[in-house]
């Protein structure tokens, strides 16, 4: 049967650099002495670290937990003594350091117990939760946990199951070869996705230039006597991005911000199926993934690493040549330049592209844009990537939203096509984190507007509360002194200090300011040992006499005035 | 280089402008052998002025020179403006037309991929208005020597009213106005060959083999020369066939003036021209219908420079308004494969 393909606007078709990989078979690499486990190693919030210092694990069991809804645990990839839990240089452009565990391998590579469970009758939260435990994410670089889309979009129900298997980008070849080599694997993982997702339909897409992959695909399919459909589609970049081969195969856009479950499709690697089936069939949690090395390397292949494993020793199995530069994690379109050789393979390291001037020349210079309008004839969004660049460069960053700008895959064809070589993509990262930024600086703004408009609102009303209080307590003094004055009359009526009760409140405020701050004064000497407390008595009692002395001499008021001038300001809120 | 993608293809500003270049060698052979050679002392002449005042721009605004100067846009610029002008003009005029282009209306703009006006257009037009009588003296085919064509570039007599004819839609137009005479009646005149002007029909033929070119190259995309030939060809066959004595045939006017080399080489233009699609046929569909109007109505022959730089004026209205949907948000998008 011929299926109908659709066309997804655009896209362009660099050199492959594909057979050089494909040669030989997948390869196991070593067991390095010391593995590097980033806890964040999915999409959404980090794992939650479960493991200490010095303590012994073996092979696949859990050290770190799923910190929240998105997130998936991660697994001891061999077993060894966990060395340290601490932040450690990971693969990420910033060079910024994320805790991971440490763990030094004890070489021999003892699996932990494997746990089972039959996700046939198993309801299905708890083959999710499962799935979750087991560290399973997309495998195609995004690391989505995967649990999170294991689930029937409305209804209960999904119209297409769609495994990629496109692997668009150059270089790339481990998904070709996780195909060719375990194909049964990868439609065993499918059969368990179409079960979770009630799938009326599967379809695997190949990218037509992996005739093996293909092959090996639909004898898989039909030796399980499984209605799949493996389809071949064109090899245009970026036909392997989730939304673009969707497009391809079903003929259905899926907007940005929106689940393509809510258009009854859904879309895994086939890397991802594959460790679905080990998960549900074998038992075994995501340790290890495959792994294309190349560039510049004598032997470039595909590996089976550990996660965790140093990339240094991961290329250095291939035969790196001296010049070069720097390592890519991903392929030359959208592939992230490490920050150094040693940072750990990952659960997302599809590829490890060593890099030298050769291979990646470094950019010409930047020209200007001459709106020749190639970017957009190449773009699969189908945005004007000329327009989001101006806006970009003049920080028109409202007009660049208007214009789609968080549409953008950052897939990079525009930049490839560019005659004035322009970093167009750089130029929407950049727009991107500003627009972030901003949108961050507002909402803090706002909740200290708020914060503030609350404190003033505060103060409104404490004020007011205070001053009810004190005219309440004033009349009832008020109420008292003219009662006293009442019985107090015949005998006080010539008394001139009793005449007015205000000059009596302002006596009795000033003794009690008097009071305070006799009891605050000698604070500073009340921490001191017993002997030291003695020759500060001594010293007070002769500073007493002097003062005594001094008295006669001096005008009498002056205390007075200070003791007036010490007093207490009303206590600022 | 830093962030992906970290392998290009290999296109340039300097390619793009080059193969434009090629494309022009067609039509400028065509008009070296039947009007006369006089054409390439002015390209050169333009050549040179273009790309002298292009590194003078460049270093008083303090730009690297030798990669602007060498991405060819100030010569792709220069051979626009010589292959508008006739060839016999004065070499100052030559120098006027590339230094208005070049300066005014390309770097006073900012440079390259900033000037909203085509720079060669901008110069027919500046020297239409100021030197009208020169920038009609249009050579019929063949019959000036190249000493004589050389004289009159150099600055010798121009005592030329007895050896340049009207060009064609010159020619039509008085013929025309005088309210005597018919299409067919002036079209007996010499000046007219089988199509449009005597030889410089062959001239439109050769830009049409490189416009061909460019398109096959991907260089431009079929929307403009697609929508300006088809709106130019399509009011003038209305038009001519409501009243023949009064309109000329669409087949006339696309052979005629400057209507091919605008169709490939002038409204492609993309600086200043539309960049979505629909903005694309819109822009050059407007630019045909004035230039329809003016030839028909207006007071100069010809009016492709003018409806481009009114075109131009509204380009930015058009991109606004004619911004294709991005993917996803298509009518058809969600249910594309139900």
């Amino acid at each position: 049967m011929l299926r109908e393909l659709f066309r997804f606007h655009g896209g362009v078709k660099p050199a492959t650099n594909k057979s050089a990989s494909t040669t030989s078979p997948i390869a196991k690499a070593p067991i390095p002495a010391r593995l590097v486990v980033p806890l964040h190693q999915s999409l959404g919030s980090p794992a939650i670290a479960l493991v200490e210092p010095g303590q012994r694990v073996l092979k696949g069991e859990r050290i770190g937990a799923a910190g929240g809804r998105l997130s998936a645990a991660i697994h001891a990839p061999t077993s060894g003594v966990v060395r340290a839990v601490e932040p450690a240089l990971v693969p990420h452009a910033s060079g910024l350091r994320e805790p991971a565990v440490i763990i030094e391998s004890d070489g021999e590579d003892r699996w932990a117990e494997p746990e089972h469970i039959n996700y046939r009758i198993t309801p299905p939260d708890e083959v999710r939760d499962f799935v979750r435990d087991a560290g399973v994410v997309g495998l195609g670089g995004a690391v989505f946990p995967t649990h999170q889309k294991m689930r029937p979009g409305s209804g209960g129900k999904t119209r297409t199951l769609v495994l990629n298997g496109a692997e668009c980008e150059p270089f790339i070849t481990c998904d070709d070869m996780l195909m060719r080599e375990r194909a049964d694997g990868i439609v065993s993982g499918a059969a368990i996705l179409r079960h979770m997702l009630q799938a009326e339909e599967v379809l695997i897409g190949i990218e037509d230039n992996k005739p093996e992959a293909i092959a090996a695909m639909r004898q898989a399919v039909a030796a399980a006597g499984e209605h799949m459909e493996v389809v071949a589609v064109p090899t245009r970049y970026p036909a392997g991005g989730a939304k673009q081969l969707i497009r391809v195969l079903t003929g259905i856009e899926v907007p940005h911000g929106e689940r393509s479950t809510d258009y009854g499709v859904q879309c895994f690697n086939v890397g991802t199926a594959y460790s679905v089936h080990e998960a549900l069939e074998l038992g075994r949690p995501l340790v290890s993934r495959i792994v294309t090395v190349a560039g510049n390397v004598e032997r470039p292949g595909n590996y089976e690493v550990l996660i965790g494993t140093p990339m240094d020793e991961l290329v250095r199995l291939c035969g790196p040549r001296a010049d070069t530069r720097f390592l890519v994690m991903g392929g030359p379109m959208m592939g992230v330049r490490m920050p150094a050789f040693d940072v750990p393979v990952v659960k997302a390291t599809n590829c490890v592209l060593a890099a030298d001037d050769k291979l990646f020349p470094p950019a010409p210079p930047e020209q200007p844009c001459i709106r020749c309008t190639e970017c957009a004839k190449a773009c699969p969004v189908e945005l004007q990537p000329f327009e989001l660049y101006w806006f970009s460069r003049s920080k028109n960053f409202g007009k660049a939203q208007e214009y789609h700008l968080f549409d953008c895959i950052e897939c990079g064809c525009c930049a490839y096509v560019c005659p004035s070589h322009i970093p167009l993509v750089d130029y929407y990262r950049f727009s991107k984190g500003e627009i972030w930024a901003r949108e961050r600086e507002k909402a803090a703004a706002d909740q200290a507007r708020e914060r503030f408009e609350f404190r003033n609102f505060r103060q409104e009303r404490e004020k007011a509360e205070k001053a009810a209080k004190l005219a309440a307590k004033a009349a009832e003094t008020r109420a008292k002194l003219a009662e006293a004055g009442t019985a107090e009359a015949p005998a006080a009526a010539e008394a001139p200090a009793a005449e007015d009760p205000k000059k009596a409140l302002i006596a009795a405020a000033l003794a009690r300011a008097k009071a305070q701050k006799a009891e605050i004064q000698p604070q500073n000497t009340d921490n001191l040992s017993p002997q030291t407390q003695a020759e500060i008595a001594d010293i007070e009692t002769r500073r007493k006499a002097l003062e005594a002395a001094a008295v006669p001499a001096s005008t009498a008021p002056a205390p007075q005035a200070a003791d007036a001038a010490d007093l207490p300001d009303e206590p600022r809120p | 280089m830093i962030h992906s993608p970290y392998v290009r293809k290999a296109v340039s500003v300097q390619r793009t402008m080059g193969l434009v270049l090629l494309a022009l060698i067609p039509g400028i052979v065509a008009h070296a052998l039947l009007i006369g050679p006089g054409v390439l002392v002015n390209l050169a002449i333009s050549t040179i002025t273009a790309v002298g005042a292009e590194a003078l721009m460049l270093h008083l605004r303090k730009r690297p020179v030798a990669i602007a100067v060498g991405d060819l846009s100030a010569v792709v610029t220069a051979w626009l403006v010589t292959l508008c002008f006739p060839p016999i003009v004065p070499w100052w005029l030559t120098v006027c037309g590339a230094l208005v282009a070049i300066v005014a209306v390309k770097h006073l703009y900012g440079g390259l991929g900033q000037n909203p006006f085509n720079p060669a257009m901008i110069a027919y037009c500046s020297m239409i208005v100021a030197f009208p009588a020169l920038m009609s003296q249009w050579p019929p085919a063949g019959q000036l020597s190249f000493d004589t064509q050389l004289a009159l570039i150099l600055g010798g007599a121009r005592d030329i009213d007895g050896i340049t004819g009207a060009t064609a839609l010159d020619a039509l137009r008085t013929g025309l106005r005088s309210g005597t005479q018919t299409v067919d009646a002036v079209l007996q005149g010499s000046a007219f060959g089988a199509l449009g002007g005597r030889g410089w029909e062959w001239i439109s033929v050769g830009y049409v083999a490189g416009g061909l070119f460019l398109l096959a190259k991907r260089i431009i995309t079929w929307h403009m020369p697609l929508a300006f030939i088809g709106v130019l060809a399509g009011i003038s066959t209305l038009f001519w066939l409501l009243d023949p004595g009064r309109f000329a045939s669409p087949l006339f006017h696309l052979a005629s003036g400057g209507a091919m080399l605008a169709a490939f080489f002038i409204v492609t233009d993309p600086v200043s021209g539309a960049t979505t699609p629909r903005g694309k046929l819109l822009f050059a569909g407007g630019i045909a219908l004035i230039a329809w109007l003016i030839r028909n109505f207006g007071a100069y022959p010809e009016g492709i420079a003018f409806g481009v730089l009114l075109m131009n004026m509204c380009v930015p209205l058009l991109d606004m308004k004619t911004q294709p949907p991005v993917f996803g948000h298509h009518k058809d998008a969600k249910g594309g494969g139900k």
